[in-house]
Protein backbone atom coordinates (compact mmCIF):
# COMPACT_ATOMS: atom_id res chain seq x y z
CA UNK A 1 0.00 0.00 0.00
CA UNK A 2 1.19 3.41 -0.90
CA UNK A 3 2.59 5.69 1.42
CA UNK A 4 0.97 8.88 2.34
CA UNK A 5 2.90 11.86 0.78
CA UNK A 6 5.18 13.39 3.05
CA UNK A 7 5.64 17.67 2.79
CA UNK A 8 8.60 19.48 5.34
CA UNK A 9 8.64 23.00 5.45
CA UNK A 10 7.65 25.79 7.95
CA UNK A 11 4.33 25.44 9.09
CA UNK A 12 3.08 28.42 7.31
CA UNK A 13 1.98 29.14 3.35
CA UNK A 14 5.09 30.24 1.82
CA UNK A 15 6.19 27.92 -1.32
CA UNK A 16 4.51 24.60 -0.05
CA UNK A 17 0.92 26.35 0.10
CA UNK A 18 0.25 25.84 -3.60
CA UNK A 19 1.00 21.92 -3.21
CA UNK A 20 -1.01 21.62 -0.60
CA UNK A 21 -3.82 22.73 -2.33
CA UNK A 22 -3.08 20.34 -5.04
CA UNK A 23 -2.77 17.25 -3.04
CA UNK A 24 -6.52 18.26 -1.17
CA UNK A 25 -8.11 18.49 -4.04
CA UNK A 26 -7.21 15.79 -5.37
CA UNK A 27 -8.57 14.22 -2.56
CA UNK A 28 -5.07 12.59 -0.98
CA UNK A 29 -4.16 12.76 2.83
CA UNK A 30 -0.58 13.74 2.91
CA UNK A 31 1.51 13.87 6.61
CA UNK A 32 3.56 16.81 7.12
CA UNK A 33 6.74 17.69 9.43
CA UNK A 34 7.34 20.97 10.33
CA UNK A 35 10.56 23.02 10.04
CA UNK A 36 10.55 25.00 13.33
CA UNK A 37 14.80 24.78 14.12
CA UNK A 38 18.59 25.52 12.80
CA UNK A 39 19.09 22.32 14.04
CA UNK A 40 16.01 20.49 12.31
CA UNK A 41 17.16 22.33 8.73
CA UNK A 42 21.02 21.55 8.93
CA UNK A 43 20.27 18.05 9.77
CA UNK A 44 18.06 17.73 6.72
CA UNK A 45 20.65 19.24 4.09
CA UNK A 46 22.98 16.50 5.82
CA UNK A 47 20.98 13.72 4.71
CA UNK A 48 21.29 14.16 0.95
CA UNK A 49 17.52 14.53 0.69
CA UNK A 50 17.63 18.00 -0.44
CA UNK A 51 19.41 18.49 -3.71
CA UNK A 52 19.80 22.09 -3.64
CA UNK A 53 19.63 21.98 0.22
CA UNK A 54 16.06 24.05 0.10
CA UNK A 55 12.66 23.02 1.06
CA UNK A 56 9.62 22.61 -0.24
CA UNK A 57 10.86 19.07 0.42
CA UNK A 58 8.03 16.45 -0.59
CA UNK A 59 8.60 12.64 -0.23
CA UNK A 60 6.17 10.82 -2.57
CA UNK A 61 6.58 7.30 -4.63
CA UNK A 62 10.24 6.64 -3.21
CA UNK A 63 11.52 9.68 -4.21
CA UNK A 64 12.97 13.00 -2.16
CA UNK A 65 11.42 15.95 -4.66
CA UNK A 66 12.31 19.64 -4.20
CA UNK A 67 11.93 22.32 -6.22
CA UNK A 68 8.27 24.20 -5.99
CA UNK A 69 7.48 24.20 -9.33
CA UNK A 70 9.13 20.51 -10.46
CA UNK A 71 6.47 18.64 -7.53
CA UNK A 72 3.71 20.88 -8.69
CA UNK A 73 3.76 19.25 -12.07
CA UNK A 74 4.51 15.80 -10.87
CA UNK A 75 1.49 15.74 -9.18
CA UNK A 76 -0.48 17.30 -11.38
CA UNK A 77 0.18 14.72 -13.98
CA UNK A 78 -0.17 12.12 -11.68
CA UNK A 79 -3.75 12.70 -10.39
CA UNK A 80 -4.61 13.80 -13.68
CA UNK A 81 -4.62 17.53 -13.50
CA UNK A 82 -2.46 18.45 -16.07
CA UNK A 83 -4.53 18.19 -19.63
CA UNK A 84 -5.11 15.66 -21.92
CA UNK A 85 -3.16 16.96 -24.66
CA UNK A 86 0.24 19.05 -25.09
CA UNK A 87 -1.67 21.73 -25.98
CA UNK A 88 -4.11 21.53 -23.14
CA UNK A 89 -0.85 21.21 -20.84
CA UNK A 90 0.89 24.18 -22.41
CA UNK A 91 -2.74 25.96 -21.24
CA UNK A 92 -2.69 25.06 -18.06
CA UNK A 93 1.09 25.65 -17.64
CA UNK A 94 0.59 29.35 -18.86
CA UNK A 95 -2.14 30.21 -16.61
CA UNK A 96 -0.55 28.44 -13.53
CA UNK A 97 2.33 29.86 -13.65
CA UNK A 98 0.66 33.35 -14.16
CA UNK A 99 -0.88 32.77 -10.51
CA UNK A 100 1.98 31.28 -9.38
CA UNK A 101 3.61 34.37 -10.05
CA UNK A 102 1.41 36.77 -8.58
CA UNK A 103 0.79 34.68 -5.11
CA UNK A 104 4.73 34.83 -4.85
CA UNK A 105 4.67 38.35 -4.56
CA UNK A 106 2.39 38.52 -1.96
CA UNK A 107 4.00 35.49 0.16
CA UNK A 108 7.56 37.58 -0.76
CA UNK A 109 5.71 40.98 1.08
CA UNK A 110 5.69 39.29 4.49
CA UNK A 111 9.46 39.37 4.43
CA UNK A 112 9.86 43.13 3.52
CA UNK A 113 10.44 46.00 6.09
CA UNK A 114 7.74 47.88 7.15
CA UNK A 115 6.11 50.50 4.42
CA UNK A 116 7.59 47.85 1.68
CA UNK A 117 5.54 45.65 2.64
CA UNK A 118 2.42 47.33 2.74
CA UNK A 119 3.77 48.41 -0.85
CA UNK A 120 4.14 45.44 -2.45
CA UNK A 121 0.94 43.61 -1.31
CA UNK A 122 -0.80 46.68 -3.02
CA UNK A 123 1.15 46.92 -6.39
CA UNK A 124 0.03 42.48 -5.75
CA UNK A 125 -3.76 43.49 -5.61
CA UNK A 126 -3.10 45.88 -8.36
CA UNK A 127 -1.75 43.42 -11.04
CA UNK A 128 -4.33 40.99 -10.15
CA UNK A 129 -6.87 43.50 -10.62
CA UNK A 130 -5.14 44.71 -13.86
CA UNK A 131 -3.10 42.31 -15.45
CA UNK A 132 -4.44 38.72 -14.37
CA UNK A 133 -8.09 38.57 -13.44
CA UNK A 134 -9.51 40.34 -16.21
CA UNK A 135 -7.55 37.76 -18.59
CA UNK A 136 -9.25 34.97 -16.23
CA UNK A 137 -12.87 36.42 -16.38
CA UNK A 138 -12.10 37.38 -20.31
CA UNK A 139 -11.47 33.28 -20.88
CA UNK A 140 -14.58 32.65 -18.97
CA UNK A 141 -16.87 34.31 -20.74
CA UNK A 142 -15.22 33.22 -24.24
CA UNK A 143 -15.52 29.85 -23.56
CA UNK A 144 -18.33 30.28 -21.44
CA UNK A 145 -17.20 26.63 -19.57
CA UNK A 146 -17.20 25.72 -15.62
CA UNK A 147 -13.47 25.76 -15.98
CA UNK A 148 -10.26 27.22 -17.48
CA UNK A 149 -9.31 24.21 -19.56
CA UNK A 150 -10.93 21.59 -21.52
CA UNK A 151 -13.97 22.03 -19.88
CA UNK A 152 -12.53 19.74 -17.35
CA UNK A 153 -11.51 20.61 -13.39
CA UNK A 154 -7.29 20.89 -13.71
CA UNK A 155 -4.64 22.21 -11.64
CA UNK A 156 -4.85 25.83 -13.42
CA UNK A 157 -8.59 26.15 -11.88
CA UNK A 158 -6.66 25.26 -8.31
CA UNK A 159 -4.23 27.60 -8.97
CA UNK A 160 -6.66 30.43 -9.25
CA UNK A 161 -9.21 29.89 -6.73
CA UNK A 162 -5.98 30.13 -4.01
CA UNK A 163 -4.91 33.46 -5.71
CA UNK A 164 -8.38 34.69 -5.76
CA UNK A 165 -8.75 33.73 -1.95
CA UNK A 166 -5.44 34.95 -1.07
CA UNK A 167 -6.08 38.73 -2.57
CA UNK A 168 -9.15 38.93 -1.23
CA UNK A 169 -7.80 38.54 2.41
CA UNK A 170 -5.84 41.93 0.99
CA UNK A 171 -8.82 43.52 -0.28
CA UNK A 172 -12.27 41.85 -0.22
CA UNK A 173 -13.80 43.91 -3.13
CA UNK A 174 -11.33 42.44 -5.43
CA UNK A 175 -13.84 40.66 -7.18
CA UNK A 176 -16.39 42.92 -7.73
CA UNK A 177 -15.71 44.23 -11.45
CA UNK A 178 -15.20 40.15 -12.16
CA UNK A 179 -18.82 38.14 -11.95
CA UNK A 180 -17.97 35.15 -13.87
CA UNK A 181 -15.12 34.69 -11.06
CA UNK A 182 -17.48 35.23 -8.49
CA UNK A 183 -19.49 32.30 -9.84
CA UNK A 184 -15.58 30.30 -10.64
CA UNK A 185 -14.98 30.85 -7.29
CA UNK A 186 -18.21 29.85 -5.33
CA UNK A 187 -18.56 26.95 -7.87
CA UNK A 188 -15.05 25.31 -7.75
CA UNK A 189 -15.02 26.35 -3.62
CA UNK A 190 -18.04 23.77 -3.31
CA UNK A 191 -16.00 21.27 -5.11
CA UNK A 192 -16.02 18.59 -1.77
CA UNK A 193 -12.77 17.79 -1.70
CA UNK A 194 -12.32 21.77 -1.95
CA UNK A 195 -14.47 22.14 0.46
CA UNK A 196 -13.54 20.22 2.97
CA UNK A 197 -9.73 22.00 2.93
CA UNK A 198 -11.73 25.61 3.15
CA UNK A 199 -12.98 24.61 6.31
CA UNK A 200 -11.02 25.04 10.02
CA UNK A 201 -9.13 22.54 10.94
CA UNK A 202 -8.15 21.79 7.84
CA UNK A 203 -4.24 21.71 6.61
CA UNK A 204 -4.31 25.03 4.86
CA UNK A 205 -2.43 27.61 6.52
CA UNK A 206 -3.03 30.90 7.10
CA UNK A 207 -1.13 34.19 5.99
CA UNK A 208 2.25 34.81 6.89
CA UNK A 209 2.36 36.45 10.40
CA UNK A 210 5.40 37.64 12.25
CA UNK A 211 6.11 34.63 14.20
CA UNK A 212 6.05 32.24 10.83
CA UNK A 213 8.59 35.40 9.12
CA UNK A 214 10.70 34.79 12.49
CA UNK A 215 11.06 31.01 12.28
CA UNK A 216 11.63 31.04 8.49
CA UNK A 217 14.50 33.45 8.73
CA UNK A 218 15.90 31.65 11.78
CA UNK A 219 15.53 28.40 10.03
CA UNK A 220 17.28 29.93 6.70
CA UNK A 221 19.09 32.31 8.61
CA UNK A 222 18.61 35.47 6.12
CA UNK B 1 4.60 22.69 -43.96
CA UNK B 2 5.00 23.62 -40.26
CA UNK B 3 6.21 27.53 -40.41
CA UNK B 4 9.75 28.37 -37.98
CA UNK B 5 9.02 29.43 -34.29
CA UNK B 6 8.89 33.45 -33.84
CA UNK B 7 10.17 34.63 -30.93
CA UNK B 8 8.76 37.95 -29.24
CA UNK B 9 11.18 39.82 -27.37
CA UNK B 10 13.42 42.27 -27.05
CA UNK B 11 17.47 42.30 -28.65
CA UNK B 12 18.55 40.81 -25.14
CA UNK B 13 18.95 37.99 -22.96
CA UNK B 14 16.63 38.39 -20.40
CA UNK B 15 14.14 35.80 -20.06
CA UNK B 16 14.09 34.84 -24.16
CA UNK B 17 17.76 33.29 -23.90
CA UNK B 18 16.58 30.13 -22.12
CA UNK B 19 14.32 29.58 -24.81
CA UNK B 20 16.78 30.64 -27.62
CA UNK B 21 19.18 27.99 -26.24
CA UNK B 22 17.13 25.72 -25.98
CA UNK B 23 15.64 25.80 -29.68
CA UNK B 24 19.47 26.08 -30.85
CA UNK B 25 20.16 22.77 -29.10
CA UNK B 26 17.10 20.53 -30.41
CA UNK B 27 19.07 22.06 -33.90
CA UNK B 28 15.09 23.93 -34.62
CA UNK B 29 15.30 27.39 -36.67
CA UNK B 30 13.96 30.23 -35.18
CA UNK B 31 12.64 33.60 -36.53
CA UNK B 32 13.36 36.41 -34.05
CA UNK B 33 11.06 39.41 -33.90
CA UNK B 34 13.05 42.16 -31.53
CA UNK B 35 10.65 44.51 -29.69
CA UNK B 36 12.71 47.92 -30.51
CA UNK B 37 10.51 50.68 -29.45
CA UNK B 38 7.67 51.82 -26.83
CA UNK B 39 5.62 51.04 -29.63
CA UNK B 40 6.40 48.18 -30.91
CA UNK B 41 5.59 46.84 -27.17
CA UNK B 42 2.50 48.62 -27.20
CA UNK B 43 1.53 47.04 -30.09
CA UNK B 44 1.60 43.41 -28.90
CA UNK B 45 0.11 44.07 -25.69
CA UNK B 46 -2.58 45.90 -27.16
CA UNK B 47 -3.78 43.53 -29.71
CA UNK B 48 -4.20 40.63 -27.75
CA UNK B 49 -0.98 38.72 -28.50
CA UNK B 50 0.49 38.52 -24.66
CA UNK B 51 -1.93 36.85 -21.91
CA UNK B 52 -0.48 39.00 -18.94
CA UNK B 53 0.81 41.90 -21.62
CA UNK B 54 4.27 40.47 -20.97
CA UNK B 55 7.25 39.33 -22.89
CA UNK B 56 8.96 36.48 -23.86
CA UNK B 57 5.91 35.27 -26.38
CA UNK B 58 6.49 32.64 -28.71
CA UNK B 59 4.20 31.84 -31.88
CA UNK B 60 4.44 28.47 -32.46
CA UNK B 61 2.12 25.67 -34.12
CA UNK B 62 -0.85 28.17 -34.40
CA UNK B 63 -0.45 29.58 -30.55
CA UNK B 64 1.25 32.57 -28.95
CA UNK B 65 2.75 30.80 -25.84
CA UNK B 66 3.73 33.14 -22.72
CA UNK B 67 5.43 32.68 -19.24
CA UNK B 68 8.64 30.93 -19.90
CA UNK B 69 8.44 28.15 -18.14
CA UNK B 70 5.11 26.93 -20.12
CA UNK B 71 6.97 27.44 -23.64
CA UNK B 72 9.81 25.80 -22.54
CA UNK B 73 7.95 22.72 -20.99
CA UNK B 74 5.71 22.69 -24.48
CA UNK B 75 9.00 23.00 -26.36
CA UNK B 76 10.78 20.02 -24.90
CA UNK B 77 7.86 17.72 -24.92
CA UNK B 78 7.30 18.62 -28.50
CA UNK B 79 10.98 17.88 -29.65
CA UNK B 80 11.29 14.89 -27.18
CA UNK B 81 14.15 16.20 -24.60
CA UNK B 82 11.87 16.08 -21.56
CA UNK B 83 12.64 12.23 -20.14
CA UNK B 84 10.92 8.80 -21.05
CA UNK B 85 8.69 8.98 -18.11
CA UNK B 86 7.37 10.93 -15.34
CA UNK B 87 9.70 10.01 -12.83
CA UNK B 88 12.62 11.19 -15.56
CA UNK B 89 10.39 13.98 -15.99
CA UNK B 90 10.76 15.11 -12.40
CA UNK B 91 14.18 14.92 -11.97
CA UNK B 92 14.60 17.07 -14.78
CA UNK B 93 12.09 19.26 -13.85
CA UNK B 94 14.53 19.54 -9.87
CA UNK B 95 17.43 19.94 -12.31
CA UNK B 96 15.95 22.87 -14.52
CA UNK B 97 14.46 24.48 -11.29
CA UNK B 98 17.61 24.47 -9.85
CA UNK B 99 19.19 26.06 -12.64
CA UNK B 100 16.37 28.39 -13.13
CA UNK B 101 16.95 29.91 -9.69
CA UNK B 102 20.77 30.87 -10.67
CA UNK B 103 19.24 32.02 -13.76
CA UNK B 104 16.94 34.38 -12.04
CA UNK B 105 20.03 35.59 -10.05
CA UNK B 106 21.70 36.58 -13.28
CA UNK B 107 18.80 37.96 -15.18
CA UNK B 108 18.21 40.63 -12.23
CA UNK B 109 21.93 41.39 -12.19
CA UNK B 110 22.19 44.13 -15.09
CA UNK B 111 19.04 45.93 -13.43
CA UNK B 112 20.44 45.71 -10.21
CA UNK B 113 20.78 49.49 -8.69
CA UNK B 114 25.25 50.42 -8.88
CA UNK B 115 25.81 50.30 -5.19
CA UNK B 116 24.14 46.62 -4.92
CA UNK B 117 26.13 44.90 -7.24
CA UNK B 118 28.81 44.12 -5.51
CA UNK B 119 26.88 42.20 -2.57
CA UNK B 120 24.60 40.81 -5.49
CA UNK B 121 27.36 39.15 -7.47
CA UNK B 122 28.72 37.88 -3.58
CA UNK B 123 25.49 36.13 -3.31
CA UNK B 124 25.39 34.45 -6.79
CA UNK B 125 28.78 32.95 -5.95
CA UNK B 126 27.74 32.08 -2.60
CA UNK B 127 24.90 30.18 -4.22
CA UNK B 128 26.40 28.71 -6.89
CA UNK B 129 29.53 27.17 -4.96
CA UNK B 130 27.52 26.06 -1.43
CA UNK B 131 24.74 24.53 -3.59
CA UNK B 132 24.35 24.61 -7.07
CA UNK B 133 27.49 23.78 -8.56
CA UNK B 134 28.23 21.10 -6.24
CA UNK B 135 24.80 19.34 -7.02
CA UNK B 136 25.15 18.98 -10.20
CA UNK B 137 29.06 17.76 -10.37
CA UNK B 138 27.40 14.91 -7.51
CA UNK B 139 25.09 13.80 -10.30
CA UNK B 140 27.46 13.57 -13.18
CA UNK B 141 29.38 11.40 -10.86
CA UNK B 142 27.25 8.71 -12.36
CA UNK B 143 30.29 8.83 -15.31
CA UNK B 144 27.77 9.27 -18.22
CA UNK B 145 27.63 11.55 -20.61
CA UNK B 146 24.47 13.34 -19.15
CA UNK B 147 22.41 14.17 -16.28
CA UNK B 148 19.89 11.62 -17.04
CA UNK B 149 23.02 8.93 -18.18
CA UNK B 150 23.60 8.60 -21.83
CA UNK B 151 20.74 10.75 -23.10
CA UNK B 152 20.41 14.73 -23.51
CA UNK B 153 17.93 16.36 -22.49
CA UNK B 154 16.36 19.96 -21.53
CA UNK B 155 18.31 19.96 -18.47
CA UNK B 156 21.98 19.60 -19.89
CA UNK B 157 20.84 22.65 -21.95
CA UNK B 158 19.58 24.66 -19.29
CA UNK B 159 22.48 23.71 -16.82
CA UNK B 160 25.61 24.69 -19.76
CA UNK B 161 23.96 27.57 -20.87
CA UNK B 162 24.19 28.85 -16.90
CA UNK B 163 27.80 27.65 -16.39
CA UNK B 164 28.83 30.23 -19.54
CA UNK B 165 27.40 32.74 -17.44
CA UNK B 166 29.07 31.76 -14.35
CA UNK B 167 32.67 31.58 -16.24
CA UNK B 168 31.64 35.12 -17.62
CA UNK B 169 31.09 36.08 -13.74
CA UNK B 170 34.21 34.48 -12.30
CA UNK B 171 36.12 32.02 -14.71
CA UNK B 172 37.96 30.44 -11.21
CA UNK B 173 34.40 29.56 -9.95
CA UNK B 174 34.13 26.60 -12.19
CA UNK B 175 38.11 25.25 -11.41
CA UNK B 176 36.97 22.53 -9.21
CA UNK B 177 34.51 20.68 -11.13
CA UNK B 178 35.85 19.03 -14.17
CA UNK B 179 32.65 16.91 -14.43
CA UNK B 180 30.64 19.90 -15.09
CA UNK B 181 33.57 21.64 -17.52
CA UNK B 182 33.04 18.21 -19.56
CA UNK B 183 29.64 18.54 -19.83
CA UNK B 184 30.06 22.44 -20.81
CA UNK B 185 32.27 21.24 -23.50
CA UNK B 186 30.33 18.12 -24.75
CA UNK B 187 26.91 20.24 -25.49
CA UNK B 188 28.76 23.52 -26.46
CA UNK B 189 29.79 21.21 -29.54
CA UNK B 190 26.57 20.13 -30.21
CA UNK B 191 26.11 21.27 -33.67
CA UNK B 192 23.27 23.58 -33.02
CA UNK B 193 24.91 25.07 -29.94
CA UNK B 194 28.11 25.55 -31.84
CA UNK B 195 26.37 27.38 -34.37
CA UNK B 196 24.58 29.34 -32.14
CA UNK B 197 27.87 30.71 -29.54
CA UNK B 198 29.58 31.21 -32.80
CA UNK B 199 29.94 35.45 -33.81
CA UNK B 200 26.84 35.76 -36.09
CA UNK B 201 24.76 32.94 -33.98
CA UNK B 202 21.43 33.97 -32.50
CA UNK B 203 23.02 34.20 -28.97
CA UNK B 204 22.43 37.57 -27.39
CA UNK B 205 25.71 39.07 -25.34
CA UNK B 206 25.81 40.20 -21.94
CA UNK B 207 23.78 43.41 -21.15
CA UNK B 208 26.32 45.79 -20.78
CA UNK B 209 25.32 49.78 -19.04
CA UNK B 210 25.09 51.10 -22.28
CA UNK B 211 22.99 48.74 -23.89
CA UNK B 212 20.54 49.50 -20.34
CA UNK B 213 21.01 52.82 -21.06
CA UNK B 214 19.62 52.72 -24.50
CA UNK B 215 16.77 50.54 -23.24
CA UNK B 216 15.77 52.77 -20.44
CA UNK B 217 15.69 55.83 -22.90
CA UNK B 218 13.53 53.69 -24.93
CA UNK B 219 11.32 51.83 -23.05
CA UNK B 220 10.94 55.10 -20.10
CA UNK B 221 12.12 52.87 -16.68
Amino acid sequence: MAAKPKLCYFRGRGRMESIRWLLAAAGVEFEEEFLETREQYERLQKDGRLLFGQVPLVEIDGMALTQTRAILSYLAAKYNLHGKDLKETVRIDMHADGTLDLMMKVAAAAFKPPGEKEKSLASAVEKAKTRYFPVFEKILKDQGEDFLVGNKFSWADIQLLEAILMIEELDASVLSDFPLLQAFKTRISNIPTIKKFLQPGSQRKPPPDSHYVKVARTVLQF
Amino acid sequence: MEGKPVLHYFKARGRMESIRWFLAAAGVEFEEKFIETAEDLNKLKNDGSLMFKQVPMVEIDGMKLVQTRAILNYLSTKYNLYGKDTKERVLIDMYTEGVADVNEMMIRLPVCPRDQKEATIAKIKEKTTVHFLPAFEKVLSHGQDYLLGSKLCRADIHLVEILHYVEELDPSLLANYPLLRALKARVSNLPGLKKFLQPGGQRQPPTDEKMLEEARKVFKF
